[in-house]
């Protein structure tokens, strides 16, 4: 057996993994945000699209004379689910074990200092898990758009999307659960790896804290604009100039 | 004092236990937990009823033999105290009070409310010591230990092996035991040759004894009596790191000219 299969085998091991993996996903997180934040940029007077069209489109053509079109953008899909992946696998493999190896409840159970966060870490990553699914089959693939879904529109497919009131609740409360994800998840990892201590704790717990607000409400800024009406709706003329220029 | 008490009871391993009722009508304030204890205990024999069976040793609060979950508390509701030294003078008049074992996978009730953790003395088994010729005590100074360093052994090496942390963990995991074992010896001049084979040998054996892994919640150093943090699991995560980081590059067979 290898020295990385016996790394692997070890609860702690799969904890370390488990804290890299949620550390790139984080980074991720991050970067797709601020994407995300490019909706209320406007338009852009050069070519006439929503910046977030340019931007969506930056994505595809990054890189083509390298890798083609969309090249580097599939690379980083891939890289991506990889790591999403080993990450979902180690903690439902590390969550399993736990319910096996604890006794069962008490007839009154007593938290002294577990958060709703550290509780529902495995339950809303489960919930987190079915709404990326759901988020890629919404606005990558338009498969569950049901609202005028054309590819590349993005700004266009957002606002359409965002009209309807449970989508916003799907994606307002899907951050929320992020949200709460984030805050333990932050400063558990750097005490899986070994970088935490009584002096670091708190300032590491509030900073995921405030990590996790800040990604949680820039995340929810996109649909609640839509929704109310910060974020006009899609002219047609700039639409028209997306599809021509595509 | 008046108590109304919930003691699970259990004949074996096998079988399946529940909770029976007792009602305790002169109870002094003066008493400790297991001296209540021993009081119905003394009145089921007279009654020609099976008493309690409970673990304790010292009642001091330094062997880590009493094992009661009260009122869904390990040890009970006082910090960094054990049941042995929690007093009834804790409790009100009237008061109802649950009594159950810890209640853990690798920690199975061999009856009533006492535990078997001969797990937590394998895993000190696997490397919780150092391999050293025994003999007469050294001289103190001969190797110098920083302050510091003296003092951080010290409050790892404070566990007494309850098993608090893994009746608290809802994961039931022995992380933090594990970790204040492998860290007195791993801060300490004279557990360094062996830290790197310690720290793999020990969560190995954790594991294969069926106790969970950490999620953070921190209920374990919350119900430590000796208070001891998760500092040390910290620690412990980052000795396994450089173990294999170290296994990594280390030489395998015999070294040949190069």
């Amino acid at each position: 057996m290898g020295p990385i299969c016996e790394f692997y085998k070890t609860t702690v091991g799969k904890k370390i993994v488990a804290a890299v993996t949620g550390a790139l996903l984080f980074l991720f997180l991050v970067a797709h945000m601020v994407g995300n934040l490019k909706a209320f940029a406007g338009i852009d007077p050069a070519t006439g699209m929503y910046k977030l069209d340019v931007y969506a489109r930056f994505l595809r053509e990054f890189g083509h004379m390298v890798l083609g079109y969309s090249g580097v953008l599939w690379l980083t899909r891939i890289g991506l689910l990889v790591v999403f992946v080993i990450h979902v696998v180690t903690v439902i493999q590390l969550t399993l074990r736990n319910r096996a190896a604890g006794g069962g409840s008490y007839a009154k159970n007593r938290y002294l200092s577990s958060t709703v966060a550290s509780r529902t870490m495995a339950i809303g990553g489960l919930i987190l898990l079915a709404y990326v699914i759901y988020h890629i089959l919404h606005f990558t693939t338009g498969t569950l758009h049901f609202h005028g879904f054309k590819h590349g529109h993005v700004y266009a497919n957002a606002y359409n999307a965002f009209q309807v009131w449970w989508v916003v609740l799907i994606y307002c409360v899907a951050m929320v659960i992020l949200g709460l994800h984030l805050y333990h998840g932050l400063w558990s990892l750097f005490q899986t790896l070994g970088l935490d201590g009584p002096r670091t704790n708190r300032p590491l717990r509030c900073l995921a804290g405030v990590l996790a607000v800040v990604i949680a409400l820039g995340f929810m800024a996109v649909p609640l604009g839509f929704a109310s009406g910060i974020l006009p709706a899609p002219t047609t003329q700039v639409t028209t100039q997306t599809a021509l220029l595509r | 004092m008046k108590l109304t008490l919930y003691i699970w009871r259990q004949k074996n391993s096998s079988t399946k236990g529940s909770f029976e009722r007792f009602q305790m009508d002169d109870v002094s304030p003066d008493m400790s937990f297991l001296e209540m204890l021993d009081v119905l205990n003394e009145k089921l024999l007279v009654e020609g009823k099976e008493p309690v069976a409970f673990d304790h040793d010292c009642r001091e609060g330094i062997c880590g033999a009493c094992s009661l979950v009260i009122n869904g508390q390990a040890h009970g509701p006082m910090e960094r105290t054990t049941a042995c030294q929690l007093h009834m003078r804790k409790f009100n008049d009237g008061d109802t009070i649950y009594i159950e074992p810890w209640r853990a996978k690798a920690f199975p009730v061999v009856k009533d409310l006492i535990v078997d953790r001969s797990a937590f003395d394998r895993i000190i088994q696997a490397g919780g010591y150092i391999s050293v010729p025994t003999g007469s005590a050294p001289e103190a100074n001969n190797i110098p230990i920083s302050k510091d360093d003296a003092d951080l052994a010290m409050d790892a090496a404070a566990c007494i092996g309850c098993g608090a942390c893994v009746a608290a963990c809802p994961n039931g995991s022995a992380m933090l035991f594990t970790a204040a074992k492998v860290s007195h010896l791993a801060i300490l001049p004279q557990g360094a040759p062996e830290r790197h084979r310690r720290v793999k040998a020990m969560i190995e054996r954790m594991d294969s004894e069926g106790f969970g892994g950490c999620t953070n919640h921190g209920e374990c150093q919350k119900a430590c009596p000796k208070g001891i943090s998760i500092k040390f699991i910290s620690l412990m995560n980052r000795e396994y790191i450089k173990a294999n980081l170290a296994s990594l590059a280390r030489d395998k067979g015999e070294v040949t000219a190069q």
